[in-house]
């Protein structure tokens, strides 16, 4: 069982929403990235999201932006990301990590070696945000030959019939974008993102995680009632921006974030648990 | 009635047709597709339909030409350039006179085709990334010619250097947004704009400067710029009795080029170049010219040849001219030259600046500093070639908004 379908089951059958957490790699030092892992885990966190940086991130919001910037600067490479995963490794072999990104540092490197060092280094999925499914075919077939789940997007713009490709190439879990525009933005509309996740659990019974626009324990909560994964990543790279030059700083105030984050999920979880039970 | 692209059925056609590309999924050979965000696809398939349809339909093809030839002005000329052909003492130099279309550039052609799109699928507010400001000129033109919301996103090095496009956008009535991210030049504005599209997709129609971004993009610019190649294919055999022996065109995401070589394509007398920005020297890395020396990547929706570094990130690209400062190319172009159909080469800025002047000189023209890349190539080719050779040259436009520019680097205040 891969590690993302075990961490999702388990969950689940506490009744649990899973936090996932993105931050970019080499951001704000590749030196302070797997100790920023290990504190997300400790602050709660279930996945990590670990983002490829790049120097054209189209779907992503400034702030990202600013983050692919900083990692840029000091040289952060796709074969450093990925000796990132082998060392969090050495301390957390539980933890699920998806590597997301964009297509041209994965072809610099090869798909091929790329699926292979990614399944040595203990990647667990990889999300590609400029592969749409129709473009996918070579890559889906090659990370699940390495035993990577392949993670799609879907979109408030995905036609049903879409939806139900796309969940059919899917595995680990899919990633519902909660509104159109870039990461970091705002607006997040719970009810319509509520009526879409039903539409998605049509094609599906792998879990739904839910992302952009999610930044604090009250957006967090009502977006845990509804699905079974919460992203959470410009609120956090936010942080790491804003103390990027005080280490102590920057990862107490992240863990203080996913803390209240997690509990404010736990609390709504375990309200929506007991009102089934009511009912 | 001109058709707008040439359809000629697929199934029989010669794979190596450029008429048969690109196909279904937007391919030309292993280039270009839909490389893009998931919110994106739907409202490209739209785009898609959409144009699928109007491309065949009479009104709309009608409203086209009567507004190429009423607003843009179009036949644009074909000028014989007999005292610069004579100089080289080569070839004779013909040049398609893009600089004297409405908004001195060939970028309208391609405006004016995509905004009849935007009001026939209701879309109210129009966005564009520009690089030199020729394209984002054009836009607000039409944008204001058709009552419609236009913001255009500029890099920021564009902005300061191309300060007289700007101040029209504005008097038109668009909203030019600075670009700060990367290298705040053209690849930028375009990251920005996909943006901008992603987050206000319901009432907004994105106008593509060139030949590149995702399906269909690549196909409908290169089917509203065709009319450049279709009309210098009629005028050359009126005027001379024959096709040229060569065409000649700048490429930055080589919209002008592919609108000039398009209708030739199955002309195999006509011999194709494509010419990219060398910069400093191709030999210095400081250069736009990545069909010269890219390698194949993804970026802005398509794959194509592209300038990056090791690790696949995209690098910063040079070159005198604001619109031929892109990292990238559109992937027919990778796909010709793959195939050999065209031969890409490049011109420094140097020799771009030269010819600049050159062809003022001679022939009383200011060209474009991208035109003028093409100018700087065409005349060296013509010394190779006998007086009874004619090469054609895309003049893709006119060169008032690089005074500014060529006087500074001459240490001239004006
Ligand atoms: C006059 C002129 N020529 C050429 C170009 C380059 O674009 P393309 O290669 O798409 O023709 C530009 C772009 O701004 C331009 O303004």
């Amino acid at each position: 069982m891969s590690r993302l379908q075990a961490t999702f089951e388990n969950l689940a059958k506490d009744g649990r929403t899973a936090l996932i957490a993105y931050v970019t790699a080499g951001d704000p030092h590749p030196d302070l990235t797997v100790q920023i892992l290990h504190t997300l885990v400790e602050a709660g966190c279930d996945v990590i999201e670990l983002g490829i940086p790049f120097s054209d991130p189209m779907a992503d919001g400034p702030v990202i932006q600013s983050a692919c910037e900083r990692a840029l600067a000091h040289g952060t490479s796709l074969k450093q990301v990925l000796n990132m995963v082998e060392e969090f490794r050495e301390q957390d072999t539980q933890t699920p990590i998806v590597l997301m990104g964009y297509q041209n540092p994965i072809e610099v490197m090869g798909m091929k070696k790329f699926a292979k060092q990614a399944q040595q280094k203990q990647v667990d999925g990889i999300l590609t945000v400029d592969m749409p499914i129709e473009q996918a075919e070579e890559a889906v077939n090659e990370y699940k030959k390495h035993e990577l789940d392949n993670i799609f997007l879907i979109a408030p713009t995905t036609s049903s019939e879409r939806i139900k490709h796309i969940c059919d190439h899917s595995s680990g879990f899919v990633y519902y974008v909660s509104l159109k525009g870039v990461t970091g933005a705002g607006n997040l509309d719970t009810v319509e993102v509520a009526k879409n996740i039903e539409e998605i659990k049509k094609s599906t019974t792998l879990p739904v995680g839910v992302g952009f626009g999610i930044k604090d324990p009250e957006s967090a909560s009502k977006v845990a009632a509804i699905a079974d994964a919460v992203v959470v990543g410009s609120a956090i790279i936010n942080e790491i921006e804003a103390h990027a030059s005080d280490n102590d700083k920057m990862l107490g105030n992240i863990k203080a974030l996913m803390s209240s984050i997690r509990l404010a999920m736990d609390n709504s979880s375990t309200n929506q648990q007991q009102n089934k039970e009511v009912a | 009635m001109t058709r707008i692209a040439n359809n000629i059925d697929p199934t029989t056609a010669d794979s190596r047709n450029s008429d048969v590309m690109p196909n279904a999924h937007g391919m030309f050979g292993e280039y270009g597709g839909r490389y893009v965000a998931e919110t994106l696809i739907e409202p490209l398939a739209e785009l898609e339909q959409a144009y699928s349809h109007y491309k065949d339909d009479p009104e709309f093809i009608a409203e086209f030409d009567t507004d190429l030839a009423h607003y843009v002005g179009r036949p644009s000329p074909l000028y014989h350039a007999q005292r610069l052909s004579q100089k080289y003492a080569g070839a004779q130099i013909y040049l398609k006179r893009e600089d004297l279309n409405h908004t001195g550039a060939h970028k309208i052609n391609n405006t004016i085709g995509q905004a009849l799109l935007a009001k026939r699928m209701g879309k109210p507010r129009i966005i564009a990334e520009t690089g030199a400001g020729q394209h984002g000129v054009a836009s607000a033109t039409v944008a204001a010619r058709l009552g419609l919301e236009c913001v255009v996103y500029m890099g920021e090095q564009d902005i300061h250097r191309q300060a007289p496009n700007v101040y029209r956008m504005k008097l038109l009535g668009a909203k030019v947004v600075p670009v700060t991210s990367g290298s705040k030049t053209l690849k930028d504005a375009l990251n920005e704009a996909l943006r901008d599209w992603v987050t206000n997709v319901d009432n907004t129609f994105y106008i593509i400067g060139t030949v590149a971004g995702p399906h269909p993009y690549p196909l409908l610019v290169r089917d509203f710029q065709s009319i450049i190649g279709r009309e210098a294919r009629e005028q050359m055999q009126q005027q001379t009795g024959s096709l040229p022996d060569a065409l000649v065109a700048c490429v930055g995401g080589g919209s002008n080029a592919i609108g000039l070589f398009h209708p030739f394509i199955n002309d195999e007398s006509v011999n194709m170049f494509g010419v990219e920005a060398g910069g400093y020297g191709l030999e210095t890395g400081k250069h736009s010219a990545p069909l010269n020396s890219g390698r194949p990547g993804v970026l802005h929706g398509n794959r194509t040849y592209l300038m990056e570094d090791d690790n696949g990130q995209i690098i910063e690209t040079h070159s005198i001219s604001a619109g031929l400062d892109y990292p990238g190319v559109g992937p027919e172009h990778a796909w010709l030259k793959d195939i050999g159909r065209v031969q890409y080469d490049s011109v420094t800025d140097d020799e771009a600046l030269a010819a600049f002047h050159e062809l003022t000189r001679v022939e009383g023209i200011i060209p474009a500093l991208e035109s003028s890349h093409a100018i700087a190539y065409a005349t060296k080719l013509a010394s190779t070639m006998s007086s009874d050779k004619k090469i054609l040259v895309n003049l893709s436009g006119r060169g008032d908004k690089d005074i500014n520019t060529v006087a500074e680097i001459e240490g001239i205040t004006i």
